[in-house]
């Protein structure tokens, strides 16, 4: 039963959404925003602290379904320590990779669960949206930068 | 398949009427489940609108020639179904508006700003679609008019003292309630709510979009000054709904919007008015739509409400005995009154992925806030499953979503 929702409800997903690692606020941060899918309710609210040039560390408070809460922990791991350059093109690739399946950057490994998604077209939002929220949260800090 | 909810009510025959109801999704028979967001329309509705198309169509209300002549009286035969429908007084009665949304929005504007004064209040309930809500809150940023909320209880239904309470000092010019909740499916008290609303001296109006679809409604009998529903739930097309109001509130409220139709003349320096309906009525308006919904008007009362509410009310019992008998799945709402519409919750798993597993099953249903995120918040639900049944409905199509639900549960754990 369900068997071609394996691959959408993997277990990176299943286990990500059941107990996500980074699903919290930052005690210190020094950008934010949040990302709302107001048509099923689906909140995230995205905190980065930076270090230099680069986000150090990405926490997140969602309400939402499984795959947006996964996405959102997926994303977390694989913003820390890159560059706001190297974290626009992975926000692309995510983007493309849930449109298409195909997620061809290799060391954007970890992401590849996210690709599943291109068989749900109506969940591509789900997966966006922490994606989303955090592009807001980069432009939010470059706006403040000097 | 259990067929059967009542005798003479042969929903075999009736899902031969729908042909989208033979469609295989991914290979599995539809289960479509999700008609409180838009029903699925007979073969009549799409032959009357193809009719329409191939050898009657034209602009209504200004051509000289025969097709345009035969078109108006095509088009303009929705607005006595309409009245029919609701038993208006006459077909003057109803302005056809493209949805319920701008028909409330209507009178948000044309009412709420013509006629209400700044310092009156306009009272809603909890349990509104965000349609009876946000034109309101528009309404109080603009012109000052204070909005109150009705509260209801934690079995879904209106609060009758606290809304009483609210109307007490008099201010309130206006209630505008939902007639059938989108969400919990409670029937609202309409009769009460009107009858008190008048006792205040406020007016009333009803969001019929759900309401009008299960149940005849009758405006005289319940003395609403505002009735407001939709074509595409009632098995009619998009894009076109109504609104009935008591004439003389129509004689009195200024226009919404300007264009053809609703004018009288137009000169640079002034331009009068329609009559009303035609007044509220600007643009070219949705023929094809409205030739369409004549015919679904047409089909649901060939059946009968009485059948119709009869088989519903058979659905919705027994898919609250099924689904209550999970466990793990929580009903939203425990309404004495209540129409063909369950919401409900899953433990341990999120209502898109509930929807998403059920769609893989050719089980459609609708999974979110349901364009009432207040309501959600009042009732401590983040996002809820929610499915609807229509004449078209089956018993076996709702064992389908709970034994459908049942394999979900195992799979989330």
């Amino acid at each position: 039963m369900f068997e071609d929702l394996r691959a959408l409800y993997q277990d990176a997903i299943m286990q990500r959404s059941r107990s996500p690692k980074h699903g919290t606020r930052l005690a210190v941060f020094d950008a934010e925003a949040r990302g709302d899918n107001p048509m099923c309710g689906d909140r995230v609210h995205v905190f980065l602290r930076h270090a230099g040039d680069v986000v150090a560390e990405l926490g997140f408070e969602a309400r939402g379904c499984a795959i947006s809460i996964a996405s959102a922990d997926l994303m977390a791991e694989a913003v820390a320590g890159q560059s706001h350059a190297r974290i626009t093109e992975i926000i692309a690739a995510v983007n493309e990779a849930v449109r298409s399946g195909e997620l061809p950057d290799p060391e954007l490994a970890a992401l590849k669960p996210l690709a599943a998604v291109h068989e749900a077209k109506s969940r591509l939002k789900c997966a966006t949206l922490p994606w989303g929220a955090l592009q807001s949260a980069l432009a939010a800090q470059r706006s403040v930068q000097p | 398949m259990n067929m059967l909810t009542q005798p003479g009510f042969d929903v075999a025959r009736i899902r031969q009427d729908f042909p989208i109801l033979g469609e295989k999704i991914r290979g599995k028979d539809l289960v479509f489940l999700d008609s409180a967001a838009s029903a699925q329309k007979p073969r009549v509705v799409i032959d009357a609108m193809l009719h329409a198309m191939e050898h009657q169509y034209a602009n209504v209300h200004r051509g000289l020639h025969w097709m345009s002549e035969r078109t108006t009286e095509a088009y303009e035969a929705v607005r006595d179904a309409l009245a029919t429908l609701l038993n208006a007084p006459d077909r003057s009665h109803i302005v056809i508006t493209h949805s319920s949304t701008e028909a409330m929005n209507l009178v948000a504007h044309s009412y709420g700003r013509g006629i209400l004064k700044p310092g009156q209040a306009v009272v809603i309930s909890e349990m509104e679609h965000h349609a009876n809500l946000v034109p309101w809150q528009m309404l109080r940023d603009a012109h000052g008019i204070e909005l109150r909320i009705a509260p209801i209880t934690d079995d879904g239904e209106l609060d009758m003292a606290a809304y009483e309470a609210l109307l007490a000092d008099r201010r309130v010019g206006l209630v505008s309630i939902t007639h059938m909740s989108n969400v919990l499916g409670t029937y609202t008290p309409a009769e009460r709510i009107i009858a008190l609303a008048h006792e205040y001296g406020a007016k009333a109006m009803l969001d019929g979009s759900q309401s009008v679809v299960h149940r005849a409604v009758d405006v005289q009998a319940l003395d609403v000054d505002f009735f407001a529903l939709t074509g595409h739930k009632l098995y009619g097309p998009t894009g076109i709904g109504a609104l009935y109001a008591k004439r003389e509130l129509l004689d009195a409220m200024p226009p919404f919007m300007g264009g053809g139709d609703m004018i009288r003349s137009v000169s640079f320096e002034r331009t009068t008015w329609n009559d009303a309906p035609y007044k509220f009525e600007a643009g070219t308006p949705a023929i094809l739509e409205g030739i369409g919904l004549k015919a679904a008007i047409d089909y649901v009362q060939s059946i009968g409400f009485p059948a119709i509410a009869a088989h519903e009310r058979a659905l919705t019992e027994h898919a609250l005995a099924r689904l209550s008998a999970i466990d793990g799945v929580s009903v939203m709402g425990r309404a004495q009154d209540r129409g063909g519409v369950v919401s409900f919750t899953l433990e341990g798993a999120h209502a898109h992925d509930v929807a998403t597993l059920l769609d893989r099953q050719g089980i459609a249903v609708r999974a979110g806030l349901h364009c009432a995120e207040p309501l959600m918040r009042r009732m401590g639900v983040d996002s809820a499953s929610r499915a609807s049944f229509a004449a078209y409905t089956t018993l076996g199509e709702i064992d389908a979503l709970a034994d459908s639900l049942i394999r979900i549960r195992e799979f989330f754990r």
